[in-house]
């Protein structure tokens, strides 16, 4: 989510070259920290796989309309999306207590447990078309912009269909790196991943991860949102203005 | 199934992390003097197969191809991942499911190799 404008805002490197570093970063990270997350079990399999379904019909439309949009317009709706991410990692999120059951959830299987204090807490999909749609609106902006998209999945997952907060953002985790795999094969051969930058990125992006995620344990959880909020909100401003100005 | 996954993935980009390391140390290597300007955008005109000319240049040893390679073995992870979803629903005799997670697979390989 920063490497794209820090490549294209402090490097100078063309946006396109950028997406498709990023989305190889996107692939690695996302399958490493997929090996923690699917271990403790409180993943969706299925409601994953359903789900993926709109992410990468999404994420192929996508790419195809990165080659067909400039780059400005690229940089503006990548703000937006920046902006919008820092505005949702400040919502407090609250579980739903009793999940109704829903038809359409359960003839396509669409629910589980999960562990709490030793008791098995049950829970049923709400709302599958809005999830799905949203979902879809995901996938497309990972194709475009190369990111996870991980707040917009994380919205349609807990806005919309009231998983529970542990189930949405490990599920989330899991799907990432299929919706960008999905993108990546059409920007490889494009010519948008060019080596030289995906290699440092992507194995720069790992290293960082495996440390991250041994710090993590010890930093305080919200001074670390503060910073993160802040500096998004920066990238954020400046992608627009760069877009709306043609620097991009 | 899950810890099988969990397994598989951490093989898979390990794999993909090692073959891209060894790229990079021979790109540093080769790459002296030759300077490339990722400021400007320089891509294909037309799609390219990418297949046969990675195989082509890790003959000869071509640091670029060493990477596209090991970038072609992290796409590869999360495909093989669904495959696997795919079996095991198979294995559970899911139909849904084997046909929810046969899409996905057909929209992936679809993105990687269709031209």
């Amino acid at each position: 989510m920063v490497i794209v404008p820090v490549l294209a805002l402090v490097f100078h490197v063309d946006l396109r070259y950028a997406v498709g570093a990023s989305l190889i970063s996107v692939i690695a990270t996302s399958s490493g920290a997929a090996v923690s997350f699917v271990r403790e079990g409180f993943s969706n399999v299925r409601i994953g796989m359903f789900l993926e379904v709109a992410t990468t019909v999404g994420a192929v439309g996508g790419a195809y309309l990165a080659s067909r949009i400039s780059t400005h317009s690229i940089g503006i709706i990548f703000g937006i999306t920046l902006l919008y991410s820092a505005w949702s990692s400040f919502r407090t999120k609250q579980d739903l207590q009793s999940h109704p059951p829903n038809a359409l959830a359960e003839k396509l299987k669409l629910m589980g447990d999960y562990p709490v204090g030793g008791v098995r807490q049950t829970y049923v999909a709400q709302n599958v078309p809005a999830g799905f749609g949203i979902m879809a609106i995901a996938g497309i902006l990972s194709g475009l912009l190369g990111i996870g998209s991980g707040a917009v999945k994380v919205l349609a997952m807990d806005s919309a269909m009231k998983l529970p907060f542990k189930v949405s953002t490990t599920t989330s985790n899991f799907m990432i790196g299929v919706t960008a795999a999905a993108s990546a094969g059409i920007y490889l051969r494009r010519g948008y991943v060019a080596p030289g930058l995906a290699a440092p990125v992507m194995l720069g992006v790992l290293a960082g991860s495996i440390v991250g995620a041994r710090l993590l344990v010890r930093i305080r959880v919200p001074i670390l949102r503060v910073i993160f909020a802040v500096v998004i909100v920066a990238l954020g401003v400046e992608m627009i203005y760069s877009g709306a100005t043609g620097r991009l | 199934m899950e810890i099988t996954i969990s397994r598989m993935l951490r093989v898979g980009v390990s794999l993909a992390a090692f073959v891209v390391l060894v790229g990079a140390i021979l790109y540093l290597w080769q790459a002296h003097g030759m300077e490339t300007d990722y400021r400007y955008f320089h891509g294909v005109p037309t799609p390219v197969d990418h297949f046969s000319p990675v195989l082509e240049g890790i003959r000869h040893l071509d640091s670029r191809s060493v990477i596209r390679l090991g970038i072609l073995l992290l796409i590869a992870t999360p495909i093989v991942r669904v495959a696997f979803c795919l079996y095991s629903f198979a294995m559970q005799k899911d139909k849904l499911y084997v046909l929810v997670s046969g899409t996905v697979l057909a929209v992936l390989l679809y993105s990687l190799l269709h031209r």
